[in-house]
């Protein structure tokens, strides 16, 4: 059931929005394209990309229960699938498909 | 016409790095508009969430407070902590988000994680148009999103097929895009720092909360090791 009126439902959906784009547009706003950043900015954008990509792994894989159900064996089956096809054709795609796959038929048909 | 083939050129090499988001978006936005459409919303309501708020993880947290009554400083509260990784984004496109003229705005407006992912790790051949070739990326992810957004919110109730699973696409994504970083790095510091900090703060925030923690112990760490780091870099 819907509580709130419609003019209320838009107010909310803007507030989402302005949130959202807060934390985009930020570190433009306060760092000018025509001045040079802090050094220590400067250090950031190049060293975080490699933590991002961690923490982005790990926050996809956040709900999985090691202690209980399946034990996440279906993730840690389909990340090795994944991993180890890159490793060996380094095919973007490849890798991703079939992963993705394998995840399916997991879930779908074993666990 | 010669900046319609670059235009153009830039579109062919962006697309295939897009399926795997065309393939993960099209689900979960399906998804997301069967839950806003089961939930009671009328078509617009996810529809304009997925064209302007554009940020998954938020849309599907949002959806209960939408069943709510009228909360706007939890809501915005909400948003700005769900959303808060985005800052980091900011810092690490900045450079290369420079000179893009009126492309920027739109940019840094469609930078969900998977699109600042492929942006961050694709370095496009040397007779790419760069600019061109990050706003097809962008463009696309969100055209998938809102896409997927509108058959859920429209037909979704009539997808039979088996889907369970078909979301890890995003999860394989984000995995090989590691693996492409940690290949393309000589030392492995700051892999190891965003590691180490998001599986210590899962497991003492739990899921829900996780990533404000993690992204305070990331910049932390990154600051008291910069020394190293940043040598580690020069050495490339």
């Amino acid at each position: 059931m819907i509580i709130m009126n419609n003019t209320q439902i838009v107010i909310s959906i803007l507030l989402l929005t302005l949130g959202t784009m807060l934390t985009r547009f930020l570190p433009f706003a306060v760092f000018r394209e025509n001045k040079e950043a802090p050094k220590f900015v400067q250090y950031l954008g190049k060293a975080l990309p490699a933590a991002i990509f961690s923490m982005l792994v790990v926050y996809c894989l956040k709900n999985v229960q090691l202690f209980s159900g399946s034990h996440g064996l279906p993730e840690i089956i389909a990340i090795a699938v994944t991993a180890g096809l890159h490793l060996w054709k380094r095919q973007i795609l490849l890798s991703i498909a079939g992963g993705t796959v394998v995840y399916m038929i997991l879930v779908q048909m074993i666990f | 016409m010669e900046k319609q083939n670059r235009i153009f050129a830039a579109f062919k090499t962006a697309f295939p790095y897009t399926i795997p988001v065309l393939t993960g978006f099209l689900f979960l936005g399906i998804s997301y508009g069967v839950l806003m459409s089961v939930s009671g919303f009328p078509l617009w309501c996810p529809l304009l969430i997925s064209c302007i708020v554009y940020g998954g993880s938020l849309q599907f947290a949002a959806v209960a407070m939408l069943l709510s009554a009228f909360a706007p400083v939890e809501v915005l509260a909400v948003a700005l902590v769900v959303q808060a990784r985005h800052l980091f984004y900011g810092i690490t496109m900045m450079e290369k988000f420079k000179g893009t003229g009126w492309k920027k705005f739109f940019l840094i407006f469609g930078m969900s994680d998977e699109t600042f992912s492929i942006n961050c790790s694709t370095e496009p051949p040397a007779d790419i148009d760069r600019p061109w070739f990050m706003l097809w990326v962008t463009i696309l992810d969100w055209f998938y999103w809102v896409g997927g957004t509108a058959i859920g919110a429209g037909i979704g109730n009539f997808i039979t097929f088996n889907t369970e699973g078909l979301d890890f696409a995003m999860t394989a994504m984000f995995v090989v895009i590691f693996i492409e970083q940690w290949l393309k790095d000589k030392k492995h510091w700051s892999a190891f720092i965003g590691m180490a900090a998001s599986v210590v703060c899962l497991v003492l925030f739990g899921a829900d909360s996780f990533l404000i923690p993690t992204m305070l112990c990331i910049l932390l760490l990154l600051g008291i090791f910069r020394k190293p780091i940043e040598r580690a870099g020069e050495e490339e």
